[in-house]
């Protein structure tokens, strides 16, 4: 693209008169619709959404909910004890996106148990993990595989590299998840209503937005992938509008710029290669079939939970923590009593509060 | 943790490429996108490229949006006169 159309772009998508013209259209198709209720599924939508302060600028009527699309916060105990488990073994280097390194597990979380000498790097990319091991002969380096379709891949390559070039001392510890099968779990619960979804723009340019067709055609829910400017979100809540007005339910593309029906086949061949779907659990929403991605036989010799069959802490959870219902957009997090009070980000009691892209950091930092 | 950042290709070796943001370069792996080109605009997470921003697309959204915005100033006018 060239650059200055790009820039041209960028800035109309943040620009305060596009946002006005936009919200004009959505305030008259909102009177049309009545009251409706539009979940996101992404964190990074999340923020956008509270960073540009957009619930507020909505007509009364249109009511933002987050579901479950931040990988971090989703990811049950279970695995960050596991986590934990495989750090406090001797010789292991535990690799994690900086994201995974405060969220409590039962009693401790990765970067409580690194202060107690356990080994916990920080990386960007998988790639960086990768090249820890090589640097680092002497030492078992596990990458902790967290993050949904976007991310998966990625860790897909790096594990077809480390087999490829027979690197020994790297495993991966799998605890992908996979955004469909969620939104399928959502939408099977007696009590979920919402009238369209947002969905994830990052999500969508591996797996195809075609991926959403099910939701639309299938359970007859508006859905519109999404950019992550402002006004890229404001258009596509006017899509989501739009369809409702119209009695319509089809998978519309806002972010067109980067978002094809058919997502990007190289990465989907490269996860179809490694993983394969597997069942999985979820905070909030419990096990899921199919919703995990586990490494197809070749791989396995990479697995960390086989080459390390560490015993894991019993599960606890948090008595009083509800990140469990603000991940399926059961409740706003100013509902639950701990918000704001004994759970903050400095002091952060559930995953929802400790990842940058949680939905209760969102609130606390952007207001409500 | 989805987060991917626009950056422009400036090198590309095999199926390593480079990438600039803000003036600095840094490496990026092209496995995941092979048919990457130098100039192409691509999008980054956690250093791969997963897909190139398409041109006709950005001339589409822009004049989706004037559009939008003249119709929203010509019903100002409108309702003003």
């Amino acid at each position: 693209m060239a650059e200055e159309a790009q820039a041209a772009l960028q800035a109309l998508l943040r620009s305060g008169d596009a946002a006005r013209a936009v919200l004009a259209d959505i305030g008259r198709l909102a009177a049309r619709t009545g009251p409706v209720r539009l979940m996101e599924v992404c964190g990074t939508h999340t923020m956008a959404i509270r960073r540009a302060g957009i619930p507020a600028l909505l007509p009364p009527g249109v009511e933002l909910l987050s579901g479950p699309g931040c990988p971090v916060c989703v990811t049950p105990n279970a695995v960050i004890d596991r986590a934990v488990a495989l750090a406090r073994v001797p010789g292991v280097c535990l690799a994690t996106f900086g994201d995974m390194l405060r969220v409590p597990g039962s009693s401790t979380s990765l970067d409580g148990v690194r202060a107690t000498g356990a080994e916990v790097e920080v990386v960007y990319s998988p790639l960086d993990a990768l090249r820890l091991a090589e640097e680092r002969p002497t030492r078992e380096v596990v990458f902790a595989g967290v993050g949904f379709e976007t991310t998966a891949p990625t860790v897909a390559a790096v594990l077809r590299s480390a087999r490829a070039r027979g690197v020994r001392n790297f495993s991966v510890l799998c605890a992908h998840r996979l955004v469909p099968p969620a939104l399928d779990a959502l939408l099977a619960r007696p009590d979920f209503r919402v009238d369209g979804f947002l969905m994830p723009g990052h999500v969508s340019v591996v797996i195809g937005s075609r991926a959403f067709l099910p939701v639309a055609e299938g359970r007859g829910v508006p859905c519109v992938v999404a950019g992550f400017e402002p006004v890229d979100v404001l258009l596509a809540l006017r899509m989501l509008l739009a369809q409702c007005a119209e009695g319509r339910a089809a998978v519309e593309v806002e972010y067109r710029l980067a978002v094809r029906p058919e997502g990007n086949p190289h990465a989907q061949a490269l996860l179809a290669e490694v993983f394969a779907p597997e069942d999985a659990a979820w905070r909030g929403l419990g096990e899921i079939p199919a919703s995990g991605l586990g490494l197809r036989a070749d791989y396995r010799g990479l697995d960390a939970a086989r080459r390390f069959p560490v015993e894991p802490e019993p599960t606890r959870e948090h008595p009083g923590c509800r990140c469990g219902e603000v991940l399926v957009g059961a409740i706003h997090p100013p509902a639950c009593a701990l918000f704001g009070r004994a759970c903050t980000p400095a002091r952060p009691l559930g995953p929802c509060m400790v990842s940058s892209e949680g939905t209760c950091a969102a609130y606390h930092r952007y207001g409500f | 943790m989805c987060l991917a950042i626009p950056m422009r290709l400036r090198e590309v070796c095999g199926e390593l490429g480079k990438v600039e943001l803000g003036g600095v370069l840094r490496e990026v792996s092209l496995v995941l996108l092979p048919e990457a080109r130098v100039g192409d605009h691509v999008l980054v997470h956690a250093g791969f490229a997963i897909e190139a921003l398409s041109e006709a697309e950005a001339a589409e959204t822009l004049a989706l949006l004037g559009e939008v915005m003249a119709a929203e100033a010509g019903g100002e006018d409108g309702g003003h006169g």
